[in-house]
């Protein structure tokens, strides 16, 4: 596992906004407010600029929503595939990694991205999530880490940070947090990167990097839930958290320069790759191809070899 | 081919032709039916007693350019499938005891967002871990009613090698037309068991497609009767989809199109109408086999292979002079309740041999609540096969014959 900060090409181009009309125009659903629909995040909520970031990274790649796929499942991120012009699967809690694995395979010519909480990406839906990056399918999982359940009220989740109050740790968290990227390239992800909502610049770069990954990539968004954790937390408004968030991140280039105790507790934002190893879409369709000419034939009782060194 | 088997599940043998006579396992001819019903996507986890299905499509699915997954568990195939099917293939999996279990809450998703699917249930004995290796009926009502929520479940068990290709082919069918998952449900020994069976040439047997935004727009407009089934816009072909229901076809709540309900109502209408969309295509889904029905006095009902015991119990009662006859459920749920009331007409004892403690004969006691006959169960869960003289010797004057040594 490298843990170097690799830039991708795409990241060096700065992000320059276009008015948020023209975005919506070609990708975004805004709720109808004379039909009574409002956007249902709390005032402040993170979630907002992630919504954003996503549909500028989709108009740098220039995707065509037609051929877009969000995949989502349960929490208070999960009503932002609706407000996308992209199709979407709004399924089961923590099944967007087993499902969009098999959007892809039916259709590689989809761009799928999975739309995650830490608590469905990382709990209910991580054997999904380490066995996509395993095969290495070509679809992109966003994970918004806000350290807590908040759409049932602010529970403690896998990466709740230790010691801190929650909904069910009121005497403080005891659980020790999964890290979502060293989890993904221990999983074999080859693109992996971490940002935070303060940070709206480099999230646009870091999604647009790994949509452009051709196979598994993640983006870890820190979020604000200054709601349901903040509160509990000494944070009580969104600045509070934005705050935090600008105070305690360094690049990755920058705390490699450090020594570890010097990073503790600091967000590190980065990019980081993985190994390079076979998409699973691409390799199946090579073998359907091999299969349907007549060069080989399905083994019957043997005809394997030793797997190399 | 026995155009008899067909029939039965209102395919037409008109066209079809034979292509090859093989003896093949229950479990092959279930991945022979749906490559010929146009599976091209399976997705599942091996278990015992149907990993064969997993290893055949494992071989086949790549010959025919379509997509084998092994997935992490069962929640993940079922998951996978529901991604393939919302992407336009038409999906299936297989699987069996605890994995069938594990697979409920996906289930319920097929039925309640109407994603069209075939699920096997190669059943073995439960409950819990249950015996691999021994068969079992007993998972008859979870298939009913495994999922959370009210909802319909079709369900449908076949008896023989060679109609598990022919049933599996009309529930991939059946779950495009009526756009929900369809659960079948052998038993391992149907699975392990080996026949001949005559396969057909598969660009000659009648497949079908669900509706989709482009071949019927006008399809499912609300109408107020709640049997409406709304066109399935597919992942990638041009129509904003949530969960296949198209978008662009109006109805905030993504109901029927045109719906003005809102809210509650429109839960309300949802879930009445996911009843009424099966229960309204009865005529449709109903699949039985009568045997000598009419002036039955003695009435056998049973599914699966048991039924095959029941048919052989059936005969010899004839033989002893008793008025027997046998009412094979193919199509468990909806459960046939006017089919049982008409086989039943004449009915004084009716017996319902199965390899559970009586979860069809709880059924059977339902439709005919108001019937005076006897009901009474032959019941094994020891995973043995129920013999036909432990049905006859349900019925009084056999049982004598029986005792006594007497052959008619």
């Amino acid at each position: 596992m490298t843990t170097e900060a690799k830039p991708t090409t795409s990241s060096r181009r700065p992000v320059k906004p276009k008015p948020m009309e023209e975005y919506i125009e070609v990708f975004g659903n805004v709720p109808d407010e004379e039909e009574g629909q409002h956007f249902r995040y709390c005032p402040g909520c993170g979630l907002g600029i992630a919504q954003s970031a996503i549909m500028r990274a989709w108009d740098r790649i220039g995707i065509d929503p037609e051929k877009l796929v969000t995949v989502g499942g349960s929490g208070c991120y999960a009503v932002m595939g609706s407000y996308y012009k992209a199709s979407q699967a709004h399924m089961g809690h923590g099944r967007a990694c087993a499902m969009a694995t098999a959007i892809k395979m039916s259709d590689p010519s989809l761009t799928v991205v999975t739309l995650q909480g830490d608590g469905d990406a990382m709990a209910i839906g991580a054997q999904h999530f380490v066995h996509a990056a395993r095969r290495n399918i070509d679809i992109t999982v966003i994970v918004f880490n806000n350290f807590v359940y908040g759409e049932t009220g602010g529970q403690h989740g896998p990466t709740t940070p230790r010691d801190t109050i929650t909904q069910t740790s009121p005497y403080g968290m005891v659980e020790n947090e999964f890290d979502i990227i060293n989890v993904a390239l221990g999983a074999g992800a080859g693109y992996a990167a971490r940002t935070t909502v303060f940070h709206a610049q480099h999230m646009v770069r870091a999604i647009e990097g790994a949509i452009r990954h051709k196979g598994f990539s993640v983006v870890e968004i820190l979020q604000n839930c200054h709601e349901l954790w903040g509160k509990r937390n000494g944070m009580p408004k969104a600045t509070d958290m934005l705050e935090w968030y600008r105070d305690n991140s360094m690049t990755s280039a920058q705390a490699a320069k450090l020594e570890p105790e010097d990073i503790l507790g600091k967000f590190i934002i980065g990019t980081w790759t993985g190994p390079d190893r076979p998409e699973l879409s691409e390799e199946w369709q090579k073998l359907v191809d091999r299969v349907q000419s007549g060069e080989v034939q399905a083994a019957k009782g043997g005809g394997g070899k030793p797997p190399a060194p | 081919m026995d155009d008899s088997v067909l029939e039965r599940l209102q395919l037409s043998p008109d066209g079809i032709k034979t292509a090859d006579r093989r003896l093949i396992q229950g479990n092959e001819a279930i991945c022979e039916g749906a490559i010929a019903a146009g599976v091209h996507f399976y997705a599942g986890y091996p278990i015992t007693p149907c990993t064969e299905i997993a290893e055949q499509m494992s071989i086949r699915q790549p010959q025919v350019g379509g997509v084998y997954l092994q997935m992490e568990d069962e929640v993940g195939s079922i998951n996978a499938v529901m991604g393939a099917s919302l992407t336009g293939k038409k999906a299936m999996t297989a699987t069996a005891g605890p994995g069938i279990s594990l697979m409920q809450d996906g289930i319920g998703w097929t039925q309640t967002d109407e994603i069209p699917a075939l699920i096997v249930n190669v059943q073995r004995a439960g409950p819990g871990l249950g015996n691999a290796t021994r068969s079992g009926q007993m998972d008859v009502m979870q298939a009913r009613w495994g999922p959370n929520g009210d909802r319909e479940a079709l369900v449908l068990a076949p008896s023989t090698v060679e109609e598990a290709f022919w049933l599996t082919l009309k529930a991939v069918n059946l779950s495009e037309r009526l756009r929900m998952g369809v659960i079948m449900l052998p038993e391992g020994l149907l699975g392990l068991m080996r026949e001949v069976v005559d396969l057909p040439d598969y660009a000659t047997v009648p497949t079908e497609d669900r509706i989709t935004p482009d071949s019927d727009p006008e399809a499912g407009k609300y109408d107020g009767t709640m049997t409406e089934i709304t066109p399935f816009a597919s992942f990638g072909t041009g129509h904003r989809s949530i969960n296949g229901r198209w978008l662009e076809a109006g109805g905030a709540g993504g109901y029927a199109s045109g719906s003005p309900l809102r809210g509650l109502e429109a839960q309300d209408y949802n879930i009445r109408r996911l009843h009424n969309k099966v229960l309204s295509r009865r005529d449709e889904i109903t699949f039985y086999e009568t045997s000598e029905t009419d002036d039955a006095e003695v009435l056998l009902v049973a599914f699966g292979t048991q039924a095959r015991s029941a048919q052989f119990a059936k005969d010899e009662l004839r033989r002893q002079g008793v008025k027997a006859g046998l009412l094979r459920l193919i199509t468990l749920f909806p459960f046939p309740g006017e089919v049982l009331e008409a086989a039943a007409a004449n009915a004084k004892q009716i017996i319902v041999p199965e390899m559970n403690l009586g979860q069809i004969r709880g059924e059977v006691e339902r439709a005919l609540r108001q019937h005076p006959a006897e009901i009474v169960g032959v019941n094994h869960v020891d995973s043995t096969y129920i013999e036909p003289d432990e049905i006859i010797s349900m019925v009084p004057a056999a049982a004598r014959h029986q005792r006594e040594g007497v052959t008619a």
